[in-house]
């Protein structure tokens, strides 16, 4: 059974209908992304799983739990954690604070330090600048922080939208690998990307997006082998 | 592209001079500054108004020359000083001269034969060549000023600005000093007069702070150093004793300055009150409210219908009793209005909350509710607390023993009869609320305020509920102001719904502003700032709202960040980007 099922998904904005009867799974320890152009719906949909969002139809089932019953900021009780669009980072509160935010969810101290140690070793650069407002930090910085404060909470699921943003390819590189640590060391990730060729080259399986349905899925190697996928997504004729 | 000249640039500073002397005139300021001396018989405050803007064009006059010339050159920028000395004054004279061919008082109230008589020393037309000669010495005086140097400046403008505070404040000093008996009031009569300084309280001020300021600049780093030197023992004891003498002041200062002063400073702590429970939906949350005297006027209310003996009383229990009830209220009409307005965001929040803050008010005042609130005769007869007993939660009657006394006999002769008794009571809920916003501030709720402020989406994906969060910034803001209301009610004795302007909680917004948005020092700064000063200054009141918006606009462009702000908002401000840390 798998950790994370979304089924048969409709989700509007007002009379907007953006998710068209989306379904994905999500297997436990797997890296599973998300592919697809602008307004596609790949953001409505972590929004939707992340509870932000709430679809006029379907289910969205969790470790054998009806997910959609919980408000938004229970799901992260849950274990799902999500690394928002843009990163919305506290620009305001310095990163330690940003930090302690992420771990809002989370009572056992000894646990908070671990997750802030962990957070700590993953990017060393947040220890040099953790007195430092995240506002004034670089953008890769700040998806550190935002990378680090969704981790905070001990989560089993990571939603990570659009990482890559703004970023230059050395720290794209930097993300992705980090990524990729994140996921050996247990936690499982739904992985939305415009940049599909760095997303397909770490995950195990993909889907691809369009105007708010899923219209292919596979294997992520194979898929970045699909001719319509070459061509709509990797830039290759 | 070739530099303008100087003497051109010079005339354009002078005419703008001029202009504002102009508008300094006609809005009637120089005419009723002139009522006050800044040192008697010498200048009066009106003259000094028109004569520092003669100064300050002959300065601005002279600064630009400096830069237009690429340097000081003595005859240049006294030249230029005196030029715009000169039109300054001449648009002045050219006023004059208007106003004695045209009435033009039909338009300009202000216009008055006596601004002429003051603008022409009583001469008609014929001082007019007096009034320019004037202008042209104040501007040279202005330029020469640019010309000194730094050393010099400095100690100069402190014993300026000592000068015009201690003129400004100089009744305030003086009725202080005259209190305390027959020494000090011989000294007070020295030093200050009914309007302004005497000539020696003017020289002993001016000199006192020139040697204070040429004393401080050349020992000031040497005796920083020392203190920065002293070891960490020291420095504590020194900071309790700094301490100690901020407390003691304050405890005696009700008895030695008098129930003006004492009231005066209740009503900042009422403000302070009110900017902490603000400083909570706004500065923490992020949750702009408009309508914040709402809850003000509730808690006052309270308190009120509790414990008044006039006709709109429901009980007659005791203010402490009360107050916890009226900050319940408070806290209740907190929810009231929160709940509707909690998915409103933004610009649409502030108008939502606007509305709230009428709609009370214009209730409490209204026919319909007369019956039960006074309406515009308002609720009278609030009864002032006593100390000594915490009365019973009955109905007391009279005649009602007070502290040993009966109330209604010598009604201002128990302890918290009189400002200088609610005083402390103001001073000590400021301290207490003070304190609570701080520890606020520091925990878990607190953050997820911050939170919200900085992202309610990604905040409530963390783990925040937002209803509740910020349905508690609504209800902790209300309970905040509802205690100065409450306060405020047995400071009056009687509450109006006419002093539940819009303005108050205009008022609030703009100390938080001027204090420092989110900092609780701020709120303190920015209430003794704006609030304190112009109750201290009524003489000049009615001009305080030109002076608070022109103070306002000052502060936007040199100090967006407040005067003490929370140490985010200054970092933010100020760009530093700088790693530190890292220990």
């Amino acid at each position: 059974m798998p950790l994370l099922q979304v089924e048969n998904i409709h989700t509007y904005y007002g009379n907007i209908h953006a998710l068209k009867g989306l379904s994905l799974h999500i297997e436990q320890g797997e890296i599973v992304t998300l592919i697809g152009g602008n307004g596609a719906g790949k953001t409505t949909t972590l929004r939707t799983i992340s509870g932000l969002l709430k679809p006029r139809e379907g289910s969205i089932t969790y470790d054998g739990k009806d997910l959609l019953k919980y408000p938004a900021h229970e799901v992260v009780y849950k274990g799902i954690s999500m690394v928002p669009e843009g990163r919305g980072i506290f620009a305001r509160l310095t990163v330690t604070e940003n930090l302690e935010m992420g771990s809002y969810s989370r009572n056992d101290k000894n646990e908070i330090q671990r997750n802030m140690d962990r957070a700590f070793t993953l990017f060393p650069r947040l220890k040099e600048r953790r007195t430092q407002l995240a506002g004034t930090l670089s953008g890769g910085e700040q998806q550190m922080v935002a990378m680090g404060r969704a981790l905070m909470a001990s989560p089993r699921v990571l939603l990570l939208d659009e990482p890559s943003m703004g970023l230059a390819p050395v720290l794209v590189e930097l993300i992705f690998d980090t990524i990729q640590q994140i996921n050996k060391e247990g936690v499982t990730i739904l992985l939305v990307e415009q940049n599909a060729l760095m997303a397909l080259s770490i995950a195990n399986r993909g889907y691809v997006l369009q105007t708010g349905e899923i219209v292919l899925t596979d294997k992520a190697e194979k898929l970045k082998n699909d001719p319509t996928v070459q061509k709509a997504y990797l830039g290759i004729e | 592209m070739k530099k303008e000249n100087f003497l051109l640039s010079a005339t354009k500073t002078g005419l703008v001079g001029g202009a504002i002397a102009i508008f300094l005139c006609l809005i009637g300021m120089v005419e009723i500054f002139n009522k006050r001396d800044v040192i008697q018989g010498i200048v009066t405050l009106g003259q000094f108004v028109w004569l520092a803007t003669a100064v300050g064009a002959g300065y601005t006059a002279s600064q630009q020359t400096s830069h237009l010339l690429n340097g000081k050159k003595p005859a240049q920028n006294l030249t230029a000083g005196a030029l715009a000395g000169f039109f300054s004054a001449a648009l002045t004279a050219f006023l004059v001269w208007l106003g004695s061919q045209t009435d033009l008082r039909a338009i300009f109230i202000n216009a008055s034969p006596a601004l002429y008589e003051l603008l022409t020393f009583g001469k008609g037309l014929a001082g007019l060549p007096q009034l320019l000669i004037i202008g042209i010495i104040s501007g040279i005086v202005g330029a020469t000023f640019t010309l000194l140097p730094k050393a010099v400046q400095r100690p100069l403008l402190h014993a300026l600005m000592m000068l015009i505070f201690m003129a400004l404040f100089s009744g305030i000093f003086r009725v202080v000093m005259i209190n305390q008996g027959n020494k000090w009031e011989t000294l007070a009569k020295s030093i200050f007069s009914q309007t302004g300084l005497t000539q020696l309280g003017g020289w002993i001020f001016i000199l006192g702070t020139i040697a204070i300021s040429v004393f401080w600049s050349n020992r000031g780093e040497a005796v920083k150093a020392s203190m920065a030197r002293m070891p960490s023992k020291g420095k504590l004891s020194l900071r309790i004793l700094v301490f100690l003498i901020i407390a003691v002041i304050a405890l005696g200062l009700p008895q030695v300055s008098g129930p003006f002063i004492a009231q005066v400073i209740v009503i900042i702590s009422l403000y302070i009150l009110m900017g902490l429970g603000l400083n909570i939906t706004l500065g923490f949350a992020g949750l702009l409210d408009l309508g914040f005297v709402a809850f003000f006027a509730v808690g006052a209310y309270t308190v009120g219908l509790l414990t008044s003996y006039g006709p709109f009383g429901l009980q007659h229990i005791s203010f402490w009793v009360a107050v916890p009830i009226a900050v319940l209220v408070s806290m209740a009409f907190g929810a009231f209005l929160g709940l509707p307005v909690l998915g409103v965001r933004g610009d649409y929040l502030a108008i939502a909350t606007l509305g709230f803050g009428e709609i009370i008010r214009l209730l409490a005042g209204s026919d319909f509710l007369a019956g039960y609130f006074g309406g515009p005769q308002g609720v009278i007869g609030i009864q002032k607390p006593c100390l000594g007993v915490l009365e019973p939660f009955i109905k007391l009657d009279t005649p009602r023993i007070c502290d040993g006394i009966e109330i209604g006999q010598g009604a201002a002769d128990h302890f918290l009869a009189g400002p200088g008794g609610i005083y402390y009571l103001a001073i000590i809920s400021a301290l207490l609320i003070a304190f609570v916003a701080w520890r606020l501030r520091e925990s878990r709720l607190g953050r997820a305020w911050m939170a919200i402020r900085e992202d309610e989406d990604v905040a409530e994906a963390l783990g925040v509920n937002l209803i509740q969060t910020k349905l508690l910034a609504y209800i902790l803001g209300a309970a905040f102001a509802g205690l100065g209301g409450a306060i405020f009610s047995v400071l009056i004795g009687s509450i109006f719904a006419s002093s539940m302007q819009l303005l108050v909680s205009i008022n609030v917004v703009a100390l938080l502003v001027v204090g420092g948005m989110g900092s609780i020092p701020g709120v303190i700064v920015g209430a003794i700032a704006l609030i304190g000063l112009p109750e201290l200054l009524r003489e000049v009141s009615e001009f305080r709202y030109l002076i608070y918006g022109t103070v306002l606009i000052v502060m936007m462009l040199a100090k967006p960040e407040g005067l003490w702000p929370s140490q985010a908002t200054k970092r933010e401000l100020h760009h530093e980007t700088s790693a530190q840390g890292g220990d």
